[in-house]
C-alpha cells in the first residue's frame, strides 16, 4: 500500500508540469480566447453552483448506464451461446465481424431516424457500441477454456445447467470482464460523440454549446476534463470487478 | 488372487494423422486389470501412453477393437472411473469445498458431510473455503484426489499423477494413495514412467514397447505393504524393468 502511494508521485509531478505549461503558454501568448487553469476552475465552479454541471452529468451517466446494461444483457449471454455452439458461431460470427468495425459515428443518422432525438438514440449508439466487444471477448473466453477443465466435468457426469454454472460461466468470468471493461470505455466515449449532434443534454451536448454561446472555452475545457475523470472513475469501478476471489485465479502466477 | 475382471482392453488400435501417412501409436493392445488390482503401465516417454488411458478412460475412441468395464463396452467416460493427470484439473474458480462437491448429485442430503469427510481424509480440513491458487502443488494434488475419491468411483485412472511434484513430496503422495487404498478398496490403472513409483504402489506392472504401443513384458509384485524399494528383493526387479526399456545396468 505504502509503495503504491509512492507511485503516485511521479504522474502527479507530470500532471502538475502539463498545468504550469497550459498556463505559461496562454500566458506567454495572451490570448483572450483559451482559458487559463484557473478559468477553468472558476467556470467548473460556476457550472457546479447553478446546478446545470450535475443535470449534465447525470444525462450522460443515464444513458450510458441503459445502453450499456441492454449490452450486458444481450451481449454475454449471446457470446456465451456463440462460444459453445458452433453452429451459432458459424452462422452469427460472418455478420457480426462485418458489423463490428463500423464506427458508432456513422450510426447517427439511422439512430436518428429510428429513434429520433431524445434519449433511445444515444442509448440504441451505447448499445451497438459496446455490445460487440462484450460479444468477442466472451466468445474468445468460451473457446479458451482448457481441455482439461471440460474433460473433468465430463468426466464426472453433471447436468447441462451444473456443466454451465459451475465451469464454462466461471472459467469465461475473467474475460467477460476485460469485455466488460472495453465496452464501457466505448460507451463513455459514444455518449459524448452522440450528445454533441443531437442532444440538447449531457457533457457532450455542453462542450458544444459552450463554444456556440459565446465561446466559453473554459467550460469546453472543464467538459472535456470532467469527461476524462469520469472515464476514469467507471474504468475503475468495472477493475473492482476483478478482485472478486472467483475470478482471482486468473491473475495471479 | 483378483478373480473378477474389471477392465478389459481388447485389440486396440490406434494411429493419428501424421507427416507422412498414418503414425500408429497403439498396435493390436490386450490386457486386462482385475476388480481391486492395480495396474502400473510403464513405458518410453512418446510411446502413447497418455493416448493409450485416454481411450481406456473412455475419452477418446479407438480406430478398432473395445474396452469393456464390468463387461460392457464403453463409449464415454463417466463417474464410474475418474482420471487424476499431472496437469490436474481441480477448477481453480471453485473452492476446495465447491471443487469436492461439484461431482455430487445436488439433490443428495450427504453432500457436505461427504465432501468434509474426503477433505479431512486427504488431510485439506481447513482448507475447504480456500482456492486452488491459495494451495501448494502437493495439496492440490490432494484436493483432485479427494475429488475424484468423493464420488466413490471404482476405478481411478491415474496419468503421471504426482510427476508434477518434488521427489519428497511424490513419496508422500504414494504413501497417501496406499493408506487410501487400504481403506477403500478402488481398481487402479497408473500410467508412470517412474519404475520405483510403479514397484512401491502396484500388484502388476506392464511394461510398454516404443510405438507403436504393445505389451512386452508383464512383472507380478509379490511385495506386501508397506513395501521397502530398497529391497535386494525390489531392486532386482527394478533392474529387470529398466532392462525392459532399454537401460543396463554395467557392474
Amino acid at each position: 500500500m505504502k509503495k503504491r502511494f509512492g507511485m503516485i508521485w511521479p504522474s502527479l509531478m507530470v500532471l502538475a508540469m502539463v498545468v504550469a505549461i497550459w498556463w505559461g503558454a496562454v500566458a506567454l501568448t495572451k490570448s483572450v480566447i483559451f482559458p487559463t487553469p484557473w478559468q477553468v476552475v472558476t467556470g467548473t465552479l460556476e457550472l457546479a453552483r447553478d446546478g446545470t454541471l450535475w443535470e449534465h452529468m447525470r444525462a450522460s451517466l443515464f444513458r450510458v448506464a441503459a445502453g450499456f446494461g441492454i449490452a450486458v444483457i444481450v451481449g454475454i449471454p449471446l457470446g456465451l451461446w456463440m462460444g459453445w455452439v458452433r453452429g451459432a458461431f458459424l452462422t452469427l460470427n460472418p455478420v457480426f465481424q462485418i458489423l463490428r468495425p463500423i464506427s458508432p459515428i456513422a450510426w447517427i443518422p439511422i439512430a436518428i431516424l429510428w429513434f429520433g432525438v431524445g434519449n433511445a438514440s444515444p442509448i440504441y449508439l451505447i448499445f451497438i457500441s459496446s455490445v460487440f466487444p462484450m460479444i468477442v471477448q466472451t466468445i474468445a473466453g468460451v473457446h479458451t477454456i482448457e481441455k482439461r477443465y471440460l474433460r473433468a466435468a465430463e468426466n464426472f457426469g453433471v447436468t447441462r445447467r451444473k456443466l454451465f454454472l459451475q465451469v464454462v460461466i466461471p472459467a469465461t468470468l475473467p474475460q467477460i470482464i476485460v469485455g466488460m471493461r472495453i465496452g464501457l470505455g466505448v460507451a463513455w466515449l459514444v455518449v459524448v460523440a452522440a450528445e454533441m449532434i443531437a442532444l440538447r443534454s449531457g457533457l457532450g451536448y455542453m462542450i458544444i454549446d459552450s463554444r456556440n454561446a459565446g465561446n466559453r472555452y473554459d467550460l469546453v475545457i472543464a467538459g472535456m476534463i470532467i469527461i476524462g475523470l469520469i472515464g476514469l472513475a467507471l474504468d475503475r469501478i468495472m477493475r473492482l470487478l476483478e478482485n472478486m476471489k472467483s475470478v482471482r485465479w486468473r491473475y495471479v502466477h | 488372487m483378483f478373480t473378477r475382471t474389471k477392465i478389459e482392453i481388447q485389440n486396440v488400435r490406434k494411429g493419428f494423422p501424421g507427416d507422412d501417412g498414418r503414425l500408429d501409436v497403439i498396435d493390436d493392445l490386450s490386457f486386462t486389470v482385475g476388480d481391486g488390482e492395480f495396474v502400473a503401465i510403464v513405458g518410453p516417454s512418446g510411446c502413447g501412453k497418455t493416448t493409450l488411458m485416454n481411450i481406456v478412460a473412455g475419452f477418446l475412441a479407438p480406430d478398432s477393437g473395445a474396452v469393456l468395464v464390468d463387461g460392457r463396452a464403453r463409449f464415454k467416460p463417466n463417474a464410474k472411473g475418474v482420471l487424476i493427470t499431472q496437469a490436474g484439473s481441480v477448477f481453480p474458480w471453485l473452492t476446495v469445498r465447491e471443487n469436492l462437491l461439484f461431482g455430487l448429485d445436488d439433490s443428495r442430503s450427504d453432500r457436505e458431510a461427504l465432501a468434509r469427510e474426503y477433505a479431512e481424509l486427504v488431510g485439506l480440513n481447513g482448507f475447504e473455503n480456500n482456492y486452488p491458487h491459495e494451495l501448494s502443488g502437493g495439496m492440490l494434488k490432494r484436493a483432485e484426489m479427494a475429488r475424484a475419491l468423493v464420488v466413490k468411483p471404482e476405478i481411478l485412472y491415474m496419468d503421471e499423477p504426482f510427476s508434477a511434484l518434488d521427489a519428497l513430496r511424490s513419496l508422500r503422495m504414494q504413501n497417501e494413495l496406499l493408506r487410501i487404498l487400504a481403506r477403500e478398496r478402488h481398481t487402479v490403472m497408473l500410467i508412470t514412467h517412474d519404475v520405483e513409483e510403479a514397484i512401491h504402489l502396484a500388484d502388476r506392472i506392464l511394461v510398454l514397447s516404443p510405438r507403436p504401443a504393445r505389451i512386452q513384458a508383464a512383472f507380478d509384485v509379490p511385495f506386501a505393504h508397506p513395501r521397502r524399494v530398497s529391497s535386494p528383493a525390489a531392486q532386482a526387479l527394478r533392474v529387470a524393468i529398466l532392462k525392459e526399456l532399454g537401460v543396463e545396468f554395467t557392474v
